[in-house]
């Protein structure tokens, strides 16, 4: 870890110190609420920087190394920054049966970027994951909170081309959003 | 589409708005909470679902009631749990629940809670349903709002918090000791039982974990009895449970059977058999992580936990994952033991060692670089891992690995002794070390 790293300055908006302070107050140990705070910390900033653990490790009174340990256990926290749009592409057994393969293959020719890479103008990210829990409406794709489901070449097309376009995420799943 | 005759836990699935508190009311709901809180004990209330017979519906199929009876009498502190870390593949039965009916799974964890003295209850929802947290946490605001959380719920002496925990991704904090470590703020990795976490669980209080499907059953037993929840399943598998089935079948879905169902009849009436132009080749029933039945094998079972484990494989968690005969079983296996060893914690050698292995061999036999002698070398890799760590994710690749190797074998063959039929590999291969093309 970079020394000067862990030193620069972290702070949380009003809005995340709140959130914060609410979920401490909620949870038995300081250390137990060390997950809901990795998430607003993320939820801020876009990812958890090096400075940010070292300000949670003091602020729940565990070592940096523990903060560690946890960032890099667990798939969904990011230690570094991402790309605007992160299309994580289900490939397990259920999706792969239904086409994930054909998806990812066209995803990477339309982006020109193998899974794991990302489009040099820094909007598109593409990974391969583990299964999204969509198996009865594969393929599927999840951006953010967004559930792609019963993927076609065409749909991926139509997504990438609204994103490009500026328009917001607008997935199967948002219906839930709304109601 | 469930079966008319037995909706206990899908009756609300496509329930116009359903998710919302003033519906589920309309419908009956919180009517079995009011019922435990003025009319029944604690004890009384395990004593109706250890009567029910409800089996725990995550995977592992132990009695719940059973289960709450091990927390210690007059333990003073005690923590529930419900297990939303929904990621087996194929399973997305806790999925359905959590979009059409929260509330009965919040009903459902306050009647649990309330029975094994709990005073706070932690939901964990996987990180990756997003917008499922958001509805989980809007129905447990409105159950706050309306009284039936908090202090002194329904004008009863009983007190109860309920935290919506984010997980992060990790299909280990699934199993319950890691769910527990989780919880706690660690990596997700399991403990050695015992301590059961009935005894010591989190923060070394005792601790329950129970599955959603399990919990959303808790409601409506309390409500209508255990002699009711009975006319439905099986003596010995009394109930009913949810089934997700993915793969190329006409209707796939979540659909709720009577235990003991014939599998021919489920898939015929209700999936409607396989879609146009496929053709059925097999079928894991209960998640990726149980045996596979060849296509034979399945339509000569019943969909209940003692007749699968006669066919030799289990009931799992429901997640019926139908293959078709144009799939490749060397293919397959490779995606699930890429799965494996990527959510392998790495705590125990013989499972963080053995399932990159199993990924590893099968792989080369897939790009034409494996030996004939690698069919036994992967029989002799599964020697080695299965039962042979703390929890049971090393067995749950072993026992889809073993399978596919005992029932297909022809294909491994094939490909070991015939390395020039393998598939070619595309353009991006080289450059990723990526699973399956």
């Amino acid at each position: 870890m970079d020394e000067t790293a862990t030193q620069g300055v972290f702070e949380l908006s009003a809005a995340g110190q709140a959130r914060l302070e609410g979920i401490l107050a909620r949870y038995p140990t300081r250390e137990s609420a060390l997950m809901p705070a990795l998430w607003i910390i993320q939820d801020e900033k876009g990812h958890i920087p090096p400075a940010g653990i070292a300000w949670l490790a003091e602020r729940l009174g565990v070592e940096p190394a523990r903060v560690w340990e946890v960032v890099t256990f667990y798939t969904m926290y990011r230690s570094e920054p991402q790309a605007k749009w992160v299309l994580q592409v289900c490939h397990n057994i259920s999706c792969h049966i239904m086409g994930a393969p054909d998806i990812l293959r066209h995803l990477e020719e339309r982006l020109g970027v193998p899974r794991g890479g990302r489009t040099p103008d820094g909007l598109f990210q593409l990974e391969g994951v583990e299964c999204l829990g969509s198996c009865g409406s594969g393929p599927c794709l999840q951006i953010g909170k967004h559930m792609y489901e019963n993927l076609t070449p065409e749909k991926v097309d139509a997504l990438l081309d609204g994103l490009r376009g500026g328009q917001p995420p607008r997935a199967d799943t948002d219906r839930e959003l709304e109601a | 589409m469930p079966r008319d005759d037995c909706r206990i836990l899908s009756a609300r699935f496509g329930r116009r708005d359903g998710h919302k508190l003033a519906v589920y009311e309309a419908d009956g709901g919180y009517r079995a909470l009011r019922k435990a809180l003025t009319s029944m004990t604690p004890v009384a209330v395990r004593d109706e679902v250890k009567a029910a017979g409800l089996r725990g519906r995550g995977g592992a199929g132990f009695p719940t009631g059973v289960k709450w009876g091990f927390v210690p009498a007059g333990a003073s502190t005690v923590y529930f749990m419900v297990n939303a870390d929904e990621s087996e593949p194929g399973t997305f039965k806790d999925r359905w629940i959590m979009d059409y009916d929260p509330h009965a799974m919040i009903e459902g964890a306050i009647l649990s809670s309330y029975a094994v003295g709990a005073r706070l209850c932690f939901i964990y929802i996987r990180g990756e349903f997003g917008w499922l947290i958001d509805r989980v946490q809007k129905a447990v605001d409105e159950a706050y709002a309306a009284g039936y959380l908090g202090r002194g719920i329904l004008g009863s002496a009983y007190e109860l918090e309920m935290l919506v925990h984010k997980g992060a991704g990790a299909y280990i904090c699934g199993e319950e000791t890691g769910l527990i470590n989780s919880v706690e703020g660690r990596k997700g990795q399991p403990s050695i039982k015992p301590p059961f976490p009935a005894v010591q669980g989190f923060l070394r209080q005792p601790t329950i974990v129970n599955n959603v499907e399990t919990v959303a059953a808790v409601p409506y037993i309390v409500r209508e009895g255990a002699a009711t929840y009975r006319r439905h399943g099986t003596e010995k598998s009394p109930g009913t449970k949810l089934w997700s089935v993915s793969g190329p079948v006409r209707r796939p879905g979540v659909y709720e059977l009577p235990l003991g169902l014939p599998f021919r009849e489920f898939f015929t009436q209700d999936l409607g058999g396989m879609a146009d132009g496929e053709e059925l080749k097999a079928v894991i029933v209960g998640g990726s992580s149980v045996p596979v039945l060849t296509a034979d094998e399945i339509m000569g079972v019943n969909l209940d936990y003692e007749s699968l484990a006669e066919a030799g494989t289990m009931l799992g968690s429901g997640g019926m994952i139908v293959v078709p005969s144009r799939c490749d079983m060397v293919e397959l296996i490779q995606v699930l033991m890429h799965f494996y060893w990527d959510e392998s914690c790495g705590q125990c050698t013989p499972c963080r060692e053995g399932t990159g292995w199993l990924h590893k061999i099968v792989k080369r036999l897939r790009t034409g670089a494996g030996a004939p002698s690698d069919v036994e070398l992967l029989e002799r890799v599964c020697d080695g891992m299965m039962g042979l760590t703390i929890c049971p994710l090393a067995d749950a690749a072993v026992m889809p690995m073993r399978s596919f190797l005992q029932k297909f074998r022809h294909e491994f063959v094939a490909l070991a002794h015939r390395p020039e039929i393998a598939q070619p590999r595309s353009r991006w291969a080289r450059q990723t070390n990526e699973v399956v093309r």
